[in-house]
């Protein structure tokens, strides 16, 4: 930067000066780069706060009618009388996402485990397109299938078989629902959906530990399984932790696959094989009819709102959790 | 001694949970491919790719989903451009002007919030916008939604591969007396591959997402014909189709998911050929 000040001999070859010229042009160009880039970076936030101020506007006119407390909590979802409690969608959106998670996370961990720890390269070839593929595959083909397979499986198989054997433990698996449209059906094809994300982090962070670490341990005499064990609790966990975030974030708002297998029916879930209803299937089912019914698009905003909120803060959450254990020096 | 066999037998029980749980996927996985193409490939026709729908489409009447194919294309391609405009230059921002600074912490805080976000969230958002403008759902407002959906996909992709530059390289550069607009052509050209994988799994992610355009933009029968119409587009043709109760529309549906899971899987495919196979600039 200081070139530029440097004083100016009268003597000095034509071509240095044009290349001054050149410095500043490209000074220039630099600030008014730096200007652009920065002003989108910072766009992002807004963005965010953007959503969430739109969100939050459009469902003023309910928040003063009913109180908060009120519709978070009240069961009763009778737009039509005016009320809206959403109770029973928060309930069956955690319940949905708490199956899916329950199936993904250990099945996903698992996989990724051996992906990375396990096995050879020609057969990672093979299996690695499986996560990919599995990761491809649109919302909407999900559904489809949940649909064509596996309401049918809940329906003829997995429930019946619960009800026998597992429904005298706890009511929460009592085959109530004949159709097979239920929280165990989008439960199922969510965490199908959520595996890949899952296992392609474990595999990365499982990776990205140093070698050392690694080898250290097998002089010890320790197993391929006991490293990997130490490697992951240690040394993995904040990547697994954001790993089972994303997940659950994908899982929860999850709108066409779930809405075409839960059944969509707003009442309090006894067993996981109760239709159910989520907040996002709400918002996507009632997007014709809201505007005929007073404060019907302004709860439905609502329900966008609630689901915003939840995943901000999970993810800020982990962000915390992970940045203190970070400055704590970690333990790796 | 013992010990040394429970150690071998909790290894060995492991394995074969791990084996299982992979199996499980491949099954998975191997169960939609085949639902998929065994009942979509029977209702499966030229005229079905070919034409726009005709009168009486959803109960059972002639034509076929090329305007949602189109539609489709036309979203999910607008929307790409749209996050590549965005998606670059914050990247490039953070690992050259912003490097290690706390901007480029809560830029990549953000990101990760932006990525977990249902998409249907980004939909409501551009739907409390199109309301409080008394705007009617169009091409170009989907297009915007999808590009809000898919920014924090293509950034975070973009992000990993120029993290994965040598640093050297870049205080290389630096050192030549490059400003740091010139460094970042620099890091744009060594990940260009990268660049150009995120893109496509962008793109079919764009493809593939109906809860952001279900209230953006909109759902019509007629062929796409100007940014500000509403226009149709594949997943929820299958959606709307699947709804109906005549099996031939069903079928249709079906079809519909084959064409759509082939088009999503073959942009999957070039993606992966890009990461591995392209690039003439990267220095190695």
């Amino acid at each position: 930067m200081d070139r530029q000040q440097e004083p100016r001999n009268a003597s000095q070859p034509a071509g240095l000066r044009v290349d001054s010229m050149h410095h500043r042009m490209r000074r220039w160009q630099d600030r008014i780069g730096q200007a652009i880039m920065g002003a989108l970076a910072w766009s992002l936030l807004g963005l965010l706060l953007a959503i969430g101020g739109v969100l939050l506007l459009r469902a003023l006119p309910i928040l003063e009618r009913a109180s908060v407390p009120e519709l978070l909590f009240s069961t009763t979802w009778q737009p039509m009388r005016g009320l809206f409690g959403m109770a029973p969608f928060i309930v069956g959106t955690i319940a949905v996402t708490l199956v899916a998670m329950l199936v993904a996370v250990p099945l996903a961990i698992l996989s990724g485990i051996y992906l990375a720890e396990y096995m050879t390269s020609r057969a990672r070839l093979f299996f690695k397109p499986v996560t990919d593929l599995l990761a491809g595959i649109p919302p909407v083909v999900y559904g489809l299938w949940g649909v064509l397979v596996v309401v049918p499986f809940v329906r003829n198989e997995l429930a019946p078989w619960a009800d026998r054997n597992l429904a005298a433990y706890c009511s929460c698996f009592a085959n109530t629902n004949p159709s097979g449209y239920s929280i165990a059906a989008a439960g199922l094809v969510l965490s199908l959906m959520v595996y890949p994300i899952i296992v392609t982090i474990t595999e990365e962070v499982l990776r990205a530990v140093p070698r050392e670490l690694r080898e250290a341990l097998f002089a010890l005499g320790a197993t391929r399984w006991e490293v990997t064990k130490v490697t992951l609790l240690r040394a993995g966990l904040p990547g697994v932790v954001a790993a089972v975030v994303l997940g659950f974030s994908r899982a929860f708002g999850e709108t066409l696959a779930v809405l075409m297998v839960v059944g969509n029916v707003p009442r309090m879930p006894g067993s996981i094989f109760d239709g159910s209803y989520t907040l996002a299937a709400l918002i996507a089912n009632n997007y014709g009819e809201m505007m005929s019914v007073p404060l019907y698009e302004s709860a439905l905003m609502g329900a966008g709102l609630v689901l915003l909120l939840v995943v901000v803060s999970f993810n800020l959450g982990a962000w915390l959790f992970l940045t203190r254990r970070l400055k704590r020096g970690g333990e790796a | 001694m013992r010990r040394k066999q429970w150690r071998k037998l909790e290894e060995g029980c492991f394995i074969w949970l791990m084996r299982l749980a992979l199996l499980i996927a491949v099954v998975g996985l191997g169960s939609i491919l085949f639902t998929i193409t065994s009942r979509g490939w029977a209702a499966l026709s030229w005229e079905m790719v070919s034409q726009p729908p005709s009168a009486g489409f959803y109960l059972g009447g002639g034509g076929g989903i090329l305007h949602a194919l189109l539609g489709s294309l036309y979203l999910a391609t607008g929307a790409t451009l749209l996050a590549l405009l965005i998606a670059v230059p914050v990247v490039l921002y953070i690992n050259t002007y912003g490097r290690g600074s706390k901007t480029a912490e809560m830029v990549r805080l953000v990101l990760n919030i932006l990525w977990g976000m249902p998409s249907i969230v980004f939909g409501v958002f551009i739907l409390g916008l199109l309301l409080a403008l008394g705007l009617r759902t169009s091409l170009l407002a989907g297009t915007i939604a999808l590009a809000l959906v898919i920014v924090p996909i293509l950034a975070r992709t973009f992000d990993e591969v120029v993290r994965l530059v040598p640093h050297e390289l870049s205080e290389t550069t630096l050192a030549l007396g490059t400003t740091r607009l010139e460094l970042s052509i620099m890091l744009l050209r060594q990940t260009m591959p990268g660049l150009l994988a995120g893109l496509f799994l962008a793109f079919e992610r764009a493809l593939g997402d109906g809860a952001a355009v279900l209230f953006t933009a909109g759902f019509t029968s007629s062929m796409p014909s100007s940014l500000f119409q509403p226009v149709a587009s594949l997943p929820l043709v299958i959606f709307f189709q699947l709804a109906t109760p005549f099996p031939e529309v069903q079928a249709r549906a079906y079809a519909a998911a084959l064409i759509l899971t082939a088009i999503v899987l073959t942009f999957g495919m070039l993606g992966y050929f890009f990461l591995h196979h392209v690039g003439k600039h990267v220095i190695r």
